[in-house]
């Protein structure tokens, strides 16, 4: 079967439900995620989507899974470069698990797509976004601001 | 995630082969490394967890299929570490020589 995916785990020092808001809440996301925000009620089955800081819509989706703070799955589609949109909606799947002092988060990212460009694109981001989330956690700063 | 971890795990050219290989093609099986490598199918098992405790490596079940991903979130940590915060004066130099030279151009009539 085609398959195209990638699994990024990052552990840090902070409680599930600190690390779930940072996840979710704009406050924190425009902080370490490079400006975007993102607009979901965060129910099953509702839309989700990801804003640029000047309003364009980045990625766009749907909450497929969401138990909070332990796991969400997100279908997940680019919206705003053509070549990637055209491959439709990949799958992201977040988990959040106690270990000790910290949570473990994995990300995992996938789609049914062969070398997809979609998921190149998505894998580039996350390690510095998951590296700016970690720090913004623990230090209360993040490393960088701009991409 | 313990640097020394890291560093030790990366200090070994065999398993920074399986990193290069997992960065080629993710999420394989143990059997799927070992294919065209001199290695016997236990080294490369014993390398993995090594990979895997360092955190370079992430694990994934499918059905009873055991994969393989390269995790390069400790990596990009020790990048951030040691060498982007070395580059920020550095941009900070050109952004203010840029900010210095365009003060100075002459105004357009």
């Amino acid at each position: 079967m085609p398959h195209s995916q990638f699994v990024y785990v990052t552990f840090i020092r902070t409680t599930p439900e600190k690390l779930w808001a940072a996840l979710t809440e704009r406050e924190f996301t425009e902080q370490y995620w490079f400006g975007v925000h993102q607009e979901s009620d965060w129910q099953p089955g509702s839309a989700w989507k990801m804003i640029f800081r000047d309003g364009r819509v980045a990625d766009a989706g749907e909450i497929v899974e969401i138990d909070r703070p332990r796991r969400m799955v997100l279908k997940w589609r680019n919206e705003f470069r053509p070549e990637l949109k055209a491959e439709g909606y990949s799958r992201c799947v977040m988990e959040l698990e106690p270990m000790g002092e910290t949570v473990k988060l994995t990300i995992s990212h996938s789609i049914e797509k062969d070398q997809s460009q979609m998921i190149e694109a998505v894998s580039g981001g996350w390690p510095r976004i998951l590296s700016n989330l970690k720090s913004l956690l623990e230090t209360g700063k993040v490393l960088m601001t701009e991409k | 995630m313990d640097d020394d971890l890291v560093f030790k795990a990366l200090a070994d050219g065999s398993r920074r082969l399986l990193l290069d290989r997992l960065h080629r093609k993710n999420g394989q099986t143990l059997s799927d490394l070992c294919q065209g490598l001199e290695m016997s199918r236990q080294a490369v098992a014993k390398h993995l967890v090594l990979l895997e405790e360092a955190n370079l490596v992430a694990v994934q079940w499918s059905g009873r299929e055991k994969l393989h991903f390269i995790n390069p979130v400790p990596i990009n940590e020790i990048a951030e570490r040691w060498i982007v915060k070395f580059e920020q004066p550095r941009l900070r130099a050109l952004s203010a020589l840029k900010g210095a030279l365009e003060k100075a151009k002459p105004p357009k009539n």
